[in-house]
């Protein structure tokens, strides 16, 4: 929305001073909104719309798209309990190193999600920094199980959760937990009933990005948790080895995350539109 | 020292990079104290430290004895009505009244009726399930009354209470204020920037400048007798220091060059003088007769004032007067042209610096 009133704004004082049709914007602006609606056309061109329904029930699909739901959904819920306080942490107090901290925090949004699941690998796999303890005193391996699908996708989401609601609550006017404060309220309180009402709408938005991205993860996924069906193979690893196989599958299952990807970003502008 | 303690007995020293305050507060119970000063001065640091929220590096503070003065806020028995009054918009009102009582361990039920009575009692029994936002501003600052009242404080705290008013909420609201002001026990300190609140609402005005006490005093006094240039605009009053000698006083002027006011009675040694616009009287031609004052001065701004018209003097001394629009018109001035000023000797307050 904002982007689209400043690209406006952009616009006028070129009209008026040249008085000619702003080309050297607009058509790069069509190009560039061309190019990234055309593969989606693309993919409803080839859909495979007779069996779709058929295809849409088998097993295989549903099973990742549970997995995918779940995950991803945990992963959220993971992100929430760790990711919130981590924020207020970040905005709200002042320690030593507090910037590193933070461009620790934002480093999983830069580095490519491969590397992230080496990552994870050598420090929670079975021989790793920590998964050999883990592994010699309880006998769990981490990798290669539902459980490294979240550990991957909390890895990888999470940090969108932390910046945004980190946003939120810089934003915030403190001024409302004084006020908290001298009715008597203790600082766990002003955090639940005053601090965190008052940033919800970000933490939702926070919640949703981190929903989606955790959904669409694959890099560390695969290198962590492995493509094993039912337990590791989430929809894009499904849609990744269905197009090995038969292009028609990984169309299906291409349509049903974009699907679920447009009801979220749906969902997610209304929130924005009706948030004060 | 009274056999009984003060209700507010405090030492605030503030330290910021480009600020500093350093002021003494003693409230007696029941008692309301205005601090008046001009934006930037240090008045709602004052509160702030008060209520613990703005560190102090030094002093202290005793309500009704007690030292608070390594309390948190959320310990303190204090109730704070904030300039924009803060009401949590994701409460209904009575929720916003309900939570002090909440925070303090109250039952919810007792809390809320708690909250009820008192909405009830700042006329707001029908609002209570009412959203701030759909709140008007007298309204709002009402609850926002209700809510600091509601954890039953010692020492009340109220931040420009009526600043965010338009001018006629604020005669209603203000008055509103007082009564509940007067119902109140406990030690009382308002900040404002406007004289006729700290006139209306207070027992006691204290003058803040510069992080500073500058005058104290009842408010009558402070309004006739200014100590600073701030409070005289604020009181209208013109005023000047200087040395007394009988019935002549030299003030500085404005070049920093001594000038001569006659004053009626004899004084002696430092005094401020002090006269009010509408004492003053201007003629093209110097005027003579009984002993007077009289400056020739430039014309430096005319504004309406009320039914009179205030012309803006700069010379010798700086002055304000009031004259009438005729008088006005029959001078006809303008911005740069030279009037004499006269004031009566006997319109002069001559009082010790």
């Amino acid at each position: 929305m904002s982007t689209q009133t400043s690209a406006r704004r952009r616009e006028r004082p070129i009209r008026v001073a040249s008085g000619r049709f702003p080309w050297l914007l607009v058509v790069p602006a069509l190009l560039g909104f061309a190019f990234l609606l055309l593969p989606f056309l693309g993919l409803l061109l080839r859909a495979p719309w007779p069996t779709l329904g058929t295809r849409l029930l088998m097993p295989e699909v549903l099973g990742a798209l549970r997995l995918s739901l779940t995950t991803a959904t945990v992963a959220t819920l993971v992100s929430l309990v760790l990711g919130v306080p981590l924020a207020w942490l970040l905005a709200r107090t002042e320690f030593p190193g507090r910037r590193v901290v933070r461009a620790l925090v934002t480093v999983p949004l830069v580095i490519p999600p491969i590397v992230g699941g080496v990552a994870l690998l050598l420090v929670l796999g079975r021989n790793g920094v920590l998964g050999q303890y883990i592994y010699a005193w309880t006998g769990y391996s981490l990798p290669f199980t539902t459980a490294a699908v979240v550990v991957a996708q909390v890895f990888v989401a999470m940090p969108f959760l932390v910046i945004s609601v980190e946003g939120a609550l810089r934003g915030a006017d403190r001024r409302y937990e004084d006020a908290a404060a001298t009715l008597g309220a203790s600082r766990s309180t002003i955090f639940r009933r005053v601090t965190l009402p008052m940033v919800a709408p970000g933490v939702l938005a926070g919640a949703v990005l981190c929903w989606s991205r955790a959904l669409g993860e694959f890099g560390a996924t695969v290198m962590f948790a492995g493509n094993f069906p039912g337990r590791t193979q989430t929809m894009p690893l499904a849609v990744y080895l269905a197009m090995q196989q038969s292009p028609d599958a990984a169309i299906v299952l291409s349509l049903v995350l974009l699907a679920v990807s447009l009801v979220i970003l749906i969902c997610l502008r209304d929130r924005w539109v009706s948030a004060p | 020292m009274t056999p009984t303690h003060p209700a507010l007995d405090a030492r605030l020293v503030v330290r910021r990079p480009s600020f500093a305050l350093d002021v003494h507060l003693r409230v007696a119970p029941g008692e309301v104290l205005a601090l008046l000063g001009p934006n930037g001065a240090g008045k709602s640091t004052v509160l702030r430290a008060l209520a613990g929220l703005a560190p102090m590096v030094d002093g202290h503070v005793r309500v009704d004895g007690l030292d608070l003065t390594a309390v948190p806020t959320e310990r303190r028995p204090i109730g704070m009505v904030f300039q924009d009054y803060l009401l949590f918009d994701h409460m209904s009102a009575l929720e916003n009244v309900a939570f002090g009582p909440r925070c303090q361990g109250v039952p919810k039920t007792e809390a809320r009726t708690r909250a009820a009575r008192l909405l009830d009692r700042v006329g707001l029994a029908d609002h209570a399930g009412a959203r701030p936002r759909s709140l008007s501003g007298g309204q709002a600052q009402r609850v926002a009354l209700a809510r600091a009242l509601a954890t039953r404080p010692r020492l009340l705290l109220l931040d420009e209470p009526l600043a965010a008013l338009d001018a006629h909420t604020r005669f209603s609201v203000r008055s509103h204020l007082q009564r509940h002001l007067a119902d109140f026990g406990g030690a009382t300190v308002i900040v404002t920037h406007d004289p006729l609140d700290a006139m209306v609402l207070a027992d006691r005005v204290m003058v803040v400048e510069d992080g500073a006490l500058v005058q104290q005093g009842s408010p009558v006094d402070v309004a006739r007798r200014p100590r600073t240039g701030y409070v005289a605009r604020l009181v209208g009053l013109n005023l000047y220091r200087g040395r007394a000698d009988g019935t002549r006083v030299t003030v500085t002027g404005t070049s920093g060059a001594p000038v001569a006011v006659t004053v009626a009675g004899t004084h002696s040694g430092e005094v401020f003088t002090a006269f009010t616009p509408r004492s003053v009287a201007l003629y093209r031609t110097r005027p003579d007769g009984s002993p007077r004052n009289a400056w020739r001065l430039a014309v430096d701004g005319i504004e309406r004032f009320g039914d009179q018209v205030r012309v803006h003097l700069t010379g010798e001394v700086d002055l304000s007067a009031d004259i009438t629009p005729a008088g006005l018109a029959e001078l006809a001035l303008a911005p740069g042209d030279l009037v004499w000023a006269s004031v009566k000797a006997t319109e002069v307050a001559c009082y010790p610096a």
